[in-house]
C-alpha cells in the first residue's frame, strides 16, 4: 500500500498549454528583435531578388511558411533517430521534397508567378533561415514549439519581404498587387497629374538592397540593443 | 567567339552578387577581412567549376525531358525535370564531401584557413543557383557549361573582394551608429550593384552585328516567298488559260 502511494506521489510536471507565454514568444520574436534578416542575416538572396511586385513577396512568404513549418515539425519528429553524421544530408532532403511539392502547386495554380520567381523557387532549398532553424531548434525541441518557431521566424522573414515588396512596387510602378493606387500614369489622373512619375528605379535589384539597409536602420534606432560594437 | 561573350556576360552582367543575390548570407559574413574572402571566394569558384558541367551531364542525360532516349526508344517520352532540386542539390552535397577531403590531404594549411566554409559552400545558394540557371537558360554544350561555372565563380569571388575591401576602409570612417557594420554593408552592396549595371552596354557592339545578320535574312527570305507567289500565280494563269 505504502509503495502505491509512493508511486502515486511522482507527480508528472503539469503539461505546458499550447499558447503559454513562452510558447507565443517564439512567435513573436522573430518578428522584431530576433528576426532572421535584418538581425541573424539568413534568408537574404530570395528576400531580394523577387520583391518587385507585392504578389511575388506574398507568394515567396506563403511557400516559406510552408517548407518551414513543415520541415520543421518533420525533423522534430525524426530528432532521436538520426545519426548525426548524415543529419546535412536528410535535412536537404526533407527540405528539398517539401519545395518540389510548394513548385508543382505554384506551377499548377499560379504558373504566371512562377514564371516571376523561377529559379528563386528552388533555392528555397538553400534559404539558410530554413538550414538555420532545423540545426539550432528543431533537432533539439518537442514537435508544437519546432512548429511555432517556424512559423515565427517565416514570419519575420515575410514582414520584411512584404515591407521591401510594398515600397517597391508602390514607388516604382505607382501599383499595390496590380491595382493602380496613384492614379493613371498613361491618363495622367490622380497624383501623376501633379507631375508625379513613377521611380523605375525602383523595380531594379539594387533598391532591395538599399530598402533593406535602411530598414536595419530604423530598427536599430529604435532598439539600441542592436548596434554592433566598434 | 560565344565562349568569350559568355565568360565576360556571366563575370559582369549576369553578376552572380549583384545582379541575382546569389550566396548573399556568406558573402556578408565572410567580408569583414580581406584575406578569408578570398579564400572562401577561391573555394566557391572551385566548387561551381566542378558541379556546373557535372550538372549539366545529369540535366543533358537523365532528367530532361526525352533525355533517357539514350537507354531505348520507348524512355524517350519520359521528363524528370522535377526531381532536378534533388539531384542537383545531391551532386553538389557530394562534391563538396569531395572536395574536402581532397583538400584536407593535399593542402592542410588551406584546409586549416577555410574551417567551417568549405562545408557551408554546400548549402550557398550561389553553388545550386549556378546549376539552376545553367539548367534555365539552356547552356547547349559541356565545354560553355565549364567556362559558365568558371566566370560565375569568378564574378562572385570579384564581388566579395570588392566588398571586403572597401569594409576594411570603411571602419575608420563616421558610420551612423545604427548603420554600423550589417547596415552600411547593404547600402554599399546596392551602390555597388548600380556601378555593375553600367556593364550592360559591354556587348551590344556584337548584338549589332547579329541584328544586321538577322535583318539580311529575313529580308532574302520575304523575296523568295514573292518568288514563289508570282510563280505560283503564273502557273494558275496558264492552267486556266
Amino acid at each position: 500500500m505504502a509503495e502505491v502511494a509512493e508511486q502515486e506521489k511522482i507527480v508528472k510536471a503539469p503539461k505546458e498549454p499550447l499558447f503559454s507565454k513562452k510558447n507565443r514568444k517564439l512567435i513573436t520574436d522573430p518578428l522584431t528583435d530576433n528576426n532572421p534578416i535584418t538581425i541573424q542575416v539568413l534568408g537574404i538572396c530570395s528576400a531580394l531578388a523577387i520583391t518587385a511586385e507585392l504578389k511575388a513577396s506574398i507568394v515567396m512568404t506563403i511557400s516559406v511558411l510552408f517548407v518551414l513549418g513543415v520541415g520543421n515539425v518533420v525533423i522534430s519528429l525524426m530528432r532521436n533517430i538520426i545519426p548525426s553524421k548524415i543529419r546535412i544530408i536528410v535535412q536537404l532532403v526533407v527540405v528539398a521534397t517539401l519545395v518540389i511539392i510548394v513548385d508543382l502547386v505554384l506551377k499548377a495554380f499560379a504558373y504566371e508567378l512562377s514564371k516571376t520567381l523561377s529559379v528563386f523557387v528552388g533555392l528555397i532549398i538553400t534559404n539558410c533561415i530554413i538550414m538555420g532553424r532545423f540545426e539550432a531548434f528543431a533537432l533539439a525541441n518537442s514537435p508544437w514549439k519546432s512548429f511555432l518557431d517556424g512559423i515565427g521566424n517565416a514570419a519575420g522573414y515575410g514582414a520584411i519581404l512584404i515591407i521591401v515588396g510594398f515600397f517597391r512596387e508602390l514607388l516604382g510602378s505607382g501599383t499595390l498587387l496590380g491595382f493602380k493606387m496613384l492614379g493613371d500614369p498613361i491618363d495622367k489622373t490622380g497624383l501623376y497629374a501633379l507631375g508625379y512619375e513613377n521611380n523605375g528605379f525602383m523595380l531594379l535589384s539594387p533598391m532591395a538592397l538599399i530598402v533593406v539597409g535602411l530598414i536595419i536602420w530604423v530598427q536599430r534606432s529604435r532598439n539600441l540593443a542592436l548596434i554592433e560594437e566598434e | 567567339m560565344e565562349h568569350i561573350e559568355l565568360f565576360f556576360k556571366a563575370i559582369f552582367i549576369d553578376n552572380m552578387v549583384f545582379a541575382t543575390f546569389l550566396g548573399m548570407c556568406s558573402y556578408l559574413a565572410v567580408s569583414k577581412k580581406v584575406a578569408t574572402a578570398v579564400g572562401l571566394g577561391a573555394a566557391v569558384i572551385f566548387v561551381l567549376a566542378v558541379t556546373v558541367p557535372l550538372n549539366w551531364l545529369l540535366d543533358q542525360y537523365i532528367l530532361k525531358e526525352g533525355a533517357l532516349a539514350w537507354l531505348g526508344a520507348e524512355y524517350a517520352v519520359f521528363d524528370l525535370s522535377f526531381l532536378s532540386f534533388i539531384m542537383f542539390i545531391a551532386t553538389i552535397a557530394t562534391m563538396v564531401q569531395l572536395v574536402e577531403i581532397v583538400v584536407e590531404k593535399f593542402s592542410p594549411a588551406l584546409y586549416n584557413s577555410l574551417g567551417i566554409f568549405l562545408p557551408l559552400i554546400a548549402v550557398n545558394c550561389a553553388i545550386l543557383g549556378g546549376s539552376l540557371f545553367m539548367q534555365s537558360r539552356e547552356i547547349p554544350s559541356l565545354g560553355m557549361a565549364l567556362n559558365y561555372g568558371i566566370s560565375s565563380g569568378i564574378g562572385w569571388f570579384l564581388a566579395i573582394l570588392a566588398i571586403a575591401a572597401i569594409r576594411e576602409k570603411i571602419r575608420y570612417s563616421s558610420v551612423p551608429a545604427p548603420l554600423r557594420g550589417l547596415g552600411i554593408t547593404f547600402i554599399l552592396t546596392g551602390l555597388m550593384a548600380i556601378g555593375f549595371m553600367s556593364f550592360g552596354g559591354m556587348l551590344t557592339g556584337d548584338d549589332e552585328g547579329n541584328k544586321k545578320e538577322e535583318l539580311e535574312q529575313a529580308i532574302q527570305l520575304e523575296e523568295n516567298n514573292d518568288v514563289l507567289d508570282t510563280t505560283s500565280e503564273i502557273e494558275s494563269t496558264a492552267l486556266n488559260q
